[in-house]
């Protein structure tokens, strides 16, 4: 790491379906680590990978491993700020209520859980795209 | 400007590689700084020198090779993409009990940490992938 500790904004892009490619499994993993490094991180849901936070997911009869349930552990890595594009969910009649929730705990406030999941027009996630330092898109 | 690399796909399938190594090849005649070049999803597949595409073809991982010695450049393999994928260098084969490595000089392999902290160290972070 350098001397001066710079914070940057870190945007973790989720464009795919959960299965079928191992883009969002693997984009899961970069988000987590990244969470060791103290930046400011968040991610979002375009696109197919809104299906990614669909509630309940059965995965056994394409053999591959459930992963869902890590999405509600972001909270717990310190990282509450995840954006949907509101249109992707609309575009594939889905509604927020098709989605697991996501809750992050405010130590400032007796711990109340609070909902990490903000539902965002693609202009305004276009203008919050624009303020990161760094866009990573799986 | 110093500049951090990431690649998703892997070589011949996807242009991804081969626009990643036109990008970093301009951008230090230019005068840029190659920070890192990180291997992620299939990316990590550019890694093998076990690949032989036909002669009258380009050999991606011998070019990512020979301007990573030449131009002292980081390139680092993600181990745990590396590993489901069967990209493993001398330690790691040991250490999974296979009989042979087949990581390509100039790369090497470590943790996705490396990639985060291009993002944090280099300038910009510039994505080729799908």
């Amino acid at each position: 790491m350098g001397e001066e500790s710079k914070i940057k904004k870190f945007m973790y892009v989720n464009r795919k379906s959960p299965y079928g490619t191992i883009y969002a499994l693997e984009s899961l993993e970069v988000v987590l680590i990244s969470a060791a490094f103290d930046q400011d991180v968040s991610l979002t849901f375009t696109d197919d990978g809104v299906y990614q936070l669909m509630k309940n997911q059965k995965t056994e009869g394409i053999g591959m491993k459930n992963f869902s349930s890590t999405y509600s552990a972001l909270g717990d890595y310190e990282i509450k700020k995840i954006y949907i594009d509101k249109e992707s969910l609309e575009e594939r009649g889905l509604s927020i209520s098709d989605l697991q929730e996501l809750v992050w705990e405010d130590e400032d406030e007796d711990y109340a859980e609070k909902s990490s999941i903000n539902l965002v027009s693609r202009d305004e996630l276009s203008e919050i795209m624009n303020q990161q330092d760094i866009v990573m898109s799986f | 400007m110093k500049l951090g690399i990431l690649i998703n796909e892997g070589p011949y399938q996807h242009q991804a590689s081969d626009t990643a190594l036109q990008f970093v090849k301009s951008a230090i005649k230019k005068g840029h700084e190659i920070y890192r070049v990180f291997f992620y999803n299939d990316g990590v597949n550019n890694a093998t020198r076990f690949a032989t595409p036909p002669q009258d073809d380009r050999n991606i991982t011998k070019e990512w090779s020979a301007i990573a010695i030449e131009h002292n450049i980081d390139m680092v393999v993600c181990v745990a993409a590396a590993q489901r994928r069967g990209i493993l260098d001398k330690g790691e084969a040991e250490r999974n009990g296979k009989d042979s490595d087949n990581i390509e000089e100039g790369f090497r392999i470590s943790g996705l940490g490396q990639l985060v902290e291009a993002g944090i160290q280099a300038d910009r972070l510039i994505t080729f992938g799908d």
